[in-house]
């Protein structure tokens, strides 16, 4: 299974993580799901982070922002199918504190690293299980023309 | 009287693949109850082993979290609509 997005919105997500340093960038991707759990991005729905007590290593989406990015998802006939966020001056892989905070199963979760202001390796990350034995698996990310 | 809920996407497995379902109620906690009356499946996505609301949903009333209203017991009206929102966070 894969989550395929486009150069553009890629290039989007990626650039809010540079924009964003050093602190954390996060967001959501809009989309749709496949019969066989794949997902395709339509858009990227870039977010505030309200971890203002420590921006630099933490981000939170406000819940009332994810609930209108929720209702226009349904609207435009989109699922919310993933989010983003940047790991500023470490690796584009997923910490302990992105697995204990992630509730979306079924979602992707897309890091992307950004070395001293530049956004270098972008990796996604599937959300699987229930929340006592929830766990990431390395996703296939598909950048399309 | 019947109001809607709004199940985001990690629940609807739970909630027999519905974005929208449709509950009885005259409070928020009524609906919640009506709802897991429904899909007895998704209690546990909800609520902890205690029965309280598991810390990382959140409930919204149309625009309002419930935590700043009156909670389950927050009266609701036709045209509400209640949505769960699962938190969002994380970090290096």
């Amino acid at each position: 299974m894969a989550l395929i997005i486009s150069s553009s919105l890629y290039d989007q997500l990626r650039r809010h993580g540079e924009e964003s340093y050093p602190h954390e960038c996060c967001g959501v991707l809009q989309g749709e799901f496949d019969e066989v759990g794949g997902k395709a991005v339509k858009a990227v729905v870039p977010c505030g982070n309200t971890r203002t007590d420590s921006p630099a290593n933490r981000y939170r989406i406000s819940p009332s922002e994810l609930l209108r990015i929720q209702r226009e998802a349904l609207l435009a006939g989109h699922d919310i199918v993933g989010f983003y966020h940047s790991h500023p001056d470490h690796p584009a892989q997923w910490s302990a504190t992105d697995l204990a905070e992630a509730h979306w199963t079924g979602c992707s979760y897309v890091i992307t690293s950004v070395e001293s202001g530049h956004a270098t390796l972008t990796n996604a990350f599937l959300l699987e299980g229930a929340e006592e034995t929830k766990s990431y698996v390395d996703e296939v990310l598909e950048v399309t023309a | 009287m019947s109001i809607k809920i709004l199940i985001p996407t990690p629940l609807r497995p739970y909630a027999g693949k519905q974005s929208i379902i449709e509950v009885n109620a005259q409070t928020v906690g009524e609906a919640l109850n009506d709802l897991t009356a429904q899909h007895p499946d998704l209690r546990k996505h909800l609520y902890s082993e205690d029965g309280k609301l598991r810390s990382f949903v959140n409930i919204y009333l149309n625009d309002e979290d419930i935590r700043y209203l009156s909670k389950d017991a927050t009266p609701v009206k036709e045209t509400d609509t209640i949505a769960i929102v699962p938190s969002v966070a994380g970090g290096r």
